[in-house]
């Protein structure tokens, strides 16, 4: 199922519950998904036309009415595009808004450079008040909508919108906003990953567990406020660090991660956009130039290990 | 409660020097030109509680001009909301009086000071007091130079296509801003006919700073609701409006000096004394 899919079905569940959960749009409801909830729910689906500014801060005026706004659109206009607005109107006021960006990095894929938000987890992680967080999978991207909801504060929802592959199991999967997820134990490297390439790192300890490396994979689906000892604790325990991240090297996950780990004599690594736009293309040819692809993530790893 | 209208603004015109000088400088012009409008708001056409600041169904006002917060205060604590002590502490490091309009202060409806947003999240609240059917009025205050923003346009195009007619904003044309008149840096004219081409009704109020004039356009304004449009009260203002020697520094009233030989000499010729 597209995670677009479970992101409208989950929205609309919310909004069946609690009338106060509206969803604003700047035309993009097609693209998300949400579309239909227009239709079902009138009173609770606002599309604010290609205003970004405004729809960002009508929904902090919502919210100081006690409603539970989530507006939607590309990674780049709901971040970027309106950066102060989520500043001073959502997070300096405190507002109960959260934020939706989907496409994010390069699998923006067809829509190309201008499409391509690469700073948006650095632009948003330097505002205080607003917890970051990207889902792996469709089972984590519900865990995370229901903690979100949950959470009355300004938060982002960083948005793979197609199909992934299923990570974790619906009916076990115990899900903690401010915890990391351990997915595979190892030894030897600890590859810190959020979002699409969380399967990249699976699929890489794989392939490196024939070479006789072990790789602890940690999920950091909240990169903000960042699990500080569950990084520490997975960094000490193999010496090694590999971060993957879909945005550029300078602000996003990797710059977290360092950032706990800078009083840690820990040698971390990482593949992701070595401060550069984006450009079109689809995910394989993206990932190429990129230096994103698995064999890319796999040979990362071996030279991680070797830093030790 | 009746008040005297005119007596009133001339205590929070007081009030507004007072504070500003504690420190020392401030937004005189463009909290000065706000006054009589507030008055008007919050002693006669607002329906609030100043026991109870969040009272569910009260009118909610939102100063989008927020570095007019002193000309808020100190209506707010003349009506009651808080002791007039706080409006020394203005600008004080740790006092939370910060003089762009912030929410933790009681009876401040939402937290304003980057142009242009302060609208939009009225806007909101217009939408959310009509989803909630609670009678209320929103009101905003936008300040001329202001409405140079383009998201104040975002905004009238979205209270006017949601049929927003809850919504009463101001302009606070006193065709002044920081870097010069609004004519000269980027000029807003036709501003009564750029509104009513949004969708919006119109009220022209030639004279901004007269409580008269400011209570009959607002009772007209609310007289509006039904008609499927927001409505925007243009108040011709004057920058600094009040004082004499802050009216003639013209553009430079927008942020400017004033130490306590000013505060007296002002205060004695608003008080008439």
């Amino acid at each position: 199922m597209e995670m677009r899919a479970v992101y409208a079905a989950c929205l609309a569940e919310m909004m069946e519950k609690d009338p106060h959960v509206v969803v604003l749009d700047a035309d993009l409801s097609g693209s998300h998904g949400t579309k239909k909830l227009y239709e079902r729910f009138p009173n609770q689906a606002f599309n604010c036309g290609i205003a970004e500014q405004n729809m960002a801060c009508v929904a902090a005026g919502l919210s100081t009415y006690g409603f539970k706004p989530w507006i939607e659109s590309f990674t780049p206009f709901t971040t970027r595009r309106i950066c102060d607005q989520i500043a001073i109107s959502v997070c300096y006021a405190d507002q109960n808004v959260k934020i939706v960006g989907s496409d994010p990095g390069i699998t923006a894929q067809l829509n190309g450079g201008t499409h391509m938000s690469m700073e948006d987890i650095g632009v948003l992680r330097s505002i205080p008040n607003i917890v970051i967080v990207e889902p792996a999978d469709t089972v984590q991207l519900r865990a995370a909508m229901e903690a979100l909801d949950a959470y009355e504060h300004p938060a982002y929802l960083r948005l793979f919108r197609k199909e992934l592959p299923v990570l974790f199991d619906e009916n076990t999967y115990k899900f903690d906003l401010f915890k990391v997820d351990t997915m595979r134990e190892g030894s030897d490297l600890t590859i810190f990953v959020s979002g699409f390439m969380t399967k990249d790192a699976l699929d890489a300890a794989e392939i490196l567990s024939k070479e006789g490396i072990s790789c602890e994979v940690v999920n950091v689906h909240t990169i903000k406020p960042i699990d500080r000892e569950g990084v520490i604790r997975a960094a000490r325990k193999t010496g090694a660090v590999l971060d993957l991240d879909n945005h550029n090297v300078i602000g996003g996950l990797h710059s977290a991660v360092l950032e706990v780990l800078a009083a840690e004599k820990i040698p971390c690594s990482v593949v992701g956009v070595q401060d550069r736009f984006g450009e079109v293309g689809k995910l394989p040819y993206l990932r190429e130039v990129m230096g994103m692809r698995l064999e890319d993530i796999v040979e990362a790893a071996r030279k991680a290990v070797s830093l030790k | 409660m009746n008040w005297d209208l005119k007596e009133v603004s001339k205590d929070i015109r007081c009030d507004v020097l007072s504070s500003i000088a504690h420190v020392g400088v401030g937004h005189l012009g463009g909290s000065l030109s706000i006054v009589d409008v507030l008055t008007v708001l919050y002693f006669e056409a607002m329906k609030v509680n100043p026991q109870d600041p969040h009272m569910p169904g009260r009118d909610r006002f939102v100063c989008s001009k927020g570095h007019a917060g002193p000309a808020v205060y100190a209506t707010l604590s003349r009506r009651g909301f808080f002791d007039r002590e706080r409006l020394f502490v203005l600008n004080d490091g740790g006092a939370g009086m910060p003089s762009h309009c912030d929410m933790h202060i009681p009876g401040v409806d939402m937290t304003a000071g980057s142009l242009g947003q302060g609208f939009s999240c009225a806007v909101g609240m217009a939408l959310g007091s009509r989803l909630e059917d609670d009678g209320a009025t929103v009101y905003a205050l936008l300040g001329d130079g202001e409405s140079q923003e383009g998201q104040i346009w975002e905004s009238a195009m979205f209270a006017a296509s949601k049929k927003l007619d809850n919504l009463i904003a101001f302009t606070d044309y006193n065709k002044l801003q920081s870097d010069g008149t609004v004519a000269q840096i980027n000029d807003l004219a036709p501003l009564g006919a750029k509104w009513a081409a949004f969708g919006w009704n119109v009220i022209d109020v030639a004279s901004g700073n007269d409580v008269d004039e400011i209570s009959a356009a607002v009772r007209q304004a609310k007289a509006n609701r039904g008609s499927g449009k927001p409505t925007m009260v243009i108040l011709n203002t004057v920058k600094g409006c009040g004082v004499q020697w802050i009216m003639d520094l013209g553009v430079a009233s927008h942020s400017c000096n004033i130490n306590e030989e000013q505060l007296k000499a002002a205060i004695a010729v608003i008080k008439g004394v």
